[in-house]
């Protein structure tokens, strides 16, 4: 099914593993209903590593993003994370949810949402304000410390929600479909964004998305999901130069190689295709 | 153009109350009814009623009373609701009982209660206590209950620790549904202060009122329903001044949802 140079794995060897991913299944228990949301998935995520996954609308990309940060219970296989295994949410992991604006406290400002896990971390009081600080400057809100989350844009919102992240000092950054909700332009600064927090910071991240140049654009790799029950349908790698900017980018013919190859992957696996096991 | 709207905005909020005070004067003005005096007569007797003495004795025994029992009953019904609302067992358990409970009314229990705790002020601050409690305690259930998952999943994610999620996440969460229980609370707070006095009492607002209309001091008893209604009015204010200013947050978040 794969295409010539598309797939084939880039990764150096020496690498060693931040996440890995073996055999997961979820069925979610109804009454009298059962739902089998993800069949059985495996893949793993190298230290550093920045991998998209991408799926159709449904296809439990959300499960397997909570069963990855310790929010739901697998019903088969495992995840593991830097050599433990996932029980319930590990340290050193932060999620970004899609659902932004519900995932700041209201009743907090900005800074004090950003400085709140830093201090349930027990970091120091003078290195808790840098990390404030530098996050909320990395995002372009220093001016908004004072605000309350309601106060400000969908766009500024999401940004305060990646600027706790980032404070944390996560070694693995979950993030759920994060500009699903945001207009054209935001969502691209936003992904400059990821990218630039990303190269600086070392942090390995895992971005769920269902839009496919999206995936491309960000991606080392890409993770394409079958429609539900979810397998995986193809690893593609990503080997786009490493500096990325929206304009080139996104004329390269490459990219639009890459893009087209993920979404006929998409479209066979809406058909019901799957990878001959 | 600040202070002129503000000054319109007090003009509207005094607007009917001045109505309906003119209405009663103009219409016991020269009333000889011996249960509806005129209101001069009634406003006229008001000081010397209330100001030479009866307020430290009377008036302030009532609002004592009235402040321990609804702190109690406050402190109470946030500690059980919020209990409840955050155990799915505790609620299966409970719920037919709350039910039960919240449905019986308060004064009900005064000669009940007057069995096990005398005719003191324990009584008084029980009954109090007892029919304050149901409304901040289902309030603060459903408050709690009511909790944005995807907050509930942020705590999880950060790994708060049990105090700070507590403080952090569920008392503030469920915050404006806890003071909605609270105001309601003050409002049958008050009712049973007087209820209590005039069942068995030797002081209070409550008791006042009933001795005068036993003693055919009808002006009299007339101020004391006046310095009932203007106690409600003094707390009312101060529980909307002490609202403002702890959900400020609360208030914001709903303007901005409307305009958005
Ligand atoms: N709590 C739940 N109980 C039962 N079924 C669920 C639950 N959550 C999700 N599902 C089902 O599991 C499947 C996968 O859902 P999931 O939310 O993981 O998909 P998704 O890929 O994130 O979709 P989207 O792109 O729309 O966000 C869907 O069929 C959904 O109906
Ligand atoms: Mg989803």
């Amino acid at each position: 099914m794969t295409t010539a140079p598309i797939g084939a794995a880039a990764r150096p060897e020496s690498s060693t593993t931040m996440l890995d991913v073996r055999n997961l299944k979820k069925v979610y228990e109804g009454r009298g209903r059962s739902v089998e949301a993800v069949r059985d998935l495996t893949f793993t995520i190298a230290s550093g590593e920045l991998v998209c996954i991408v799926g159709p609308s449904g296809a439990g990309k959300t499960t397997l993003l909570r069963c990855v940060a310790g929010l739901l219970d697998s019903t088969a296989g495992e995840v593991v994370l830097e050599g433990e295994r996932v029980t319930g949410p590990p340290p050193g992991m932060a999620v970004v949810f899609q659902e932004y604006g519900r995932s700041l406290f209201p009743w907090m400002t900005v800074r004090q949402n950003v400085e709140l896990p830093l201090k349930e971390k027990k970091v120091p009081k003078a290195e808790r304000q840098r990390l404030v600080r530098e996050a909320l400057e990395a995002v372009g809100l220093a001016d908004a410390q004072g605000a309350h989350p309601w106060q400000l844009s969908g766009g500024m919102q999401q940004r305060v929600a990646i600027a706790r992240a980032v404070a944390y000092e996560p070694h693995l950054l979950l993030m759920d479909e994060p500009f699903a909700a945001v207009d054209a332009q935001t969502r691209a600064d936003l992904e400059d964004l990821v990218r630039s927090l990303w190269k600086r910071l070392g942090v390995t991240v895992l971005f769920v998305t269902h839009d496919i140049d999206e995936s491309v654009y960000l991606g080392q790799r890409v993770i394409v999901l079958s429609d539900s029950p979810t397998v995986v349908l193809e690893e593609v790698t990503i080997d786009l130069p490493d500096e990325r900017d929206q304009l080139v980018t996104r004329s390269l013919p490459r990219f639009a190689e890459l893009r087209a190859h993920v979404y006929e992957l998409i479209q066979q696996a809406k058909g019901g295709h799957r990878p001959a096991s | 153009m600040n202070t002129l709207s503000a000054g319109r905005k007090v003009l509207l909020l005094l607007a009917v109350p001045v109505l309906l005070v003119a209405a009663w004067w103009a219409a016991t003005a020269d009333s000889t009814d011996f249960f509806w005096p005129p209101l001069s007569q009634i406003v006229g007797t008001f000081g010397e009623t209330w100001f030479t003495g009866r307020f430290t004795a009377d008036v302030l025994p009532s609002l004592a009373r009235l402040l321990v029992g609804y702190l109690v009953a406050v402190a109470l019904g946030v500690g059980l609701g919020t209990a409840i609302g955050s155990s799915r067992t505790l609620r299966g358990l409970l719920e037919p009982v709350l039910e039960f409970f919240r449905a019986i009314p308060s004064p009900v229990l005064v000669p009940i209660l007057m069995l096990f705790a005398g005719i003191g002020n324990e009584m008084k601050v029980l009954v109090i206590v007892s029919g304050c409690v149901w409304p901040v305690l289902l309030n603060a259930v459903e408050g709690v209950r009511a909790l944005d998952e995807v907050l509930r999943d942020t705590a999880r994610c950060y790994r708060l620790r049990p105090h700070s999620r507590l403080v952090h996440l569920v008392l503030r969460g469920a915050s404006p549904q806890i003071a909605a229980g609270a105001r309601q609370a003050l409002s049958i707070g008050i009712i049973l202060m007087v209820i209590s006095e005039m069942f068995a009492a030797s002081n209070g607002v409550g008791f006042t009122i009933i001795q005068f209309q036993r003693s055919f001091a009808i002006p009299q008893m007339w101020t004391g329903i006046i310095m009932l209604g203007l106690i409600g009015i003094a707390l009312s204010v101060i529980f909307r001044a002490a609202e403002a200013r702890l959900l400020s947050w609360y208030t914001g978040l709903r303007m901005s949802q409307r305009e958005g």
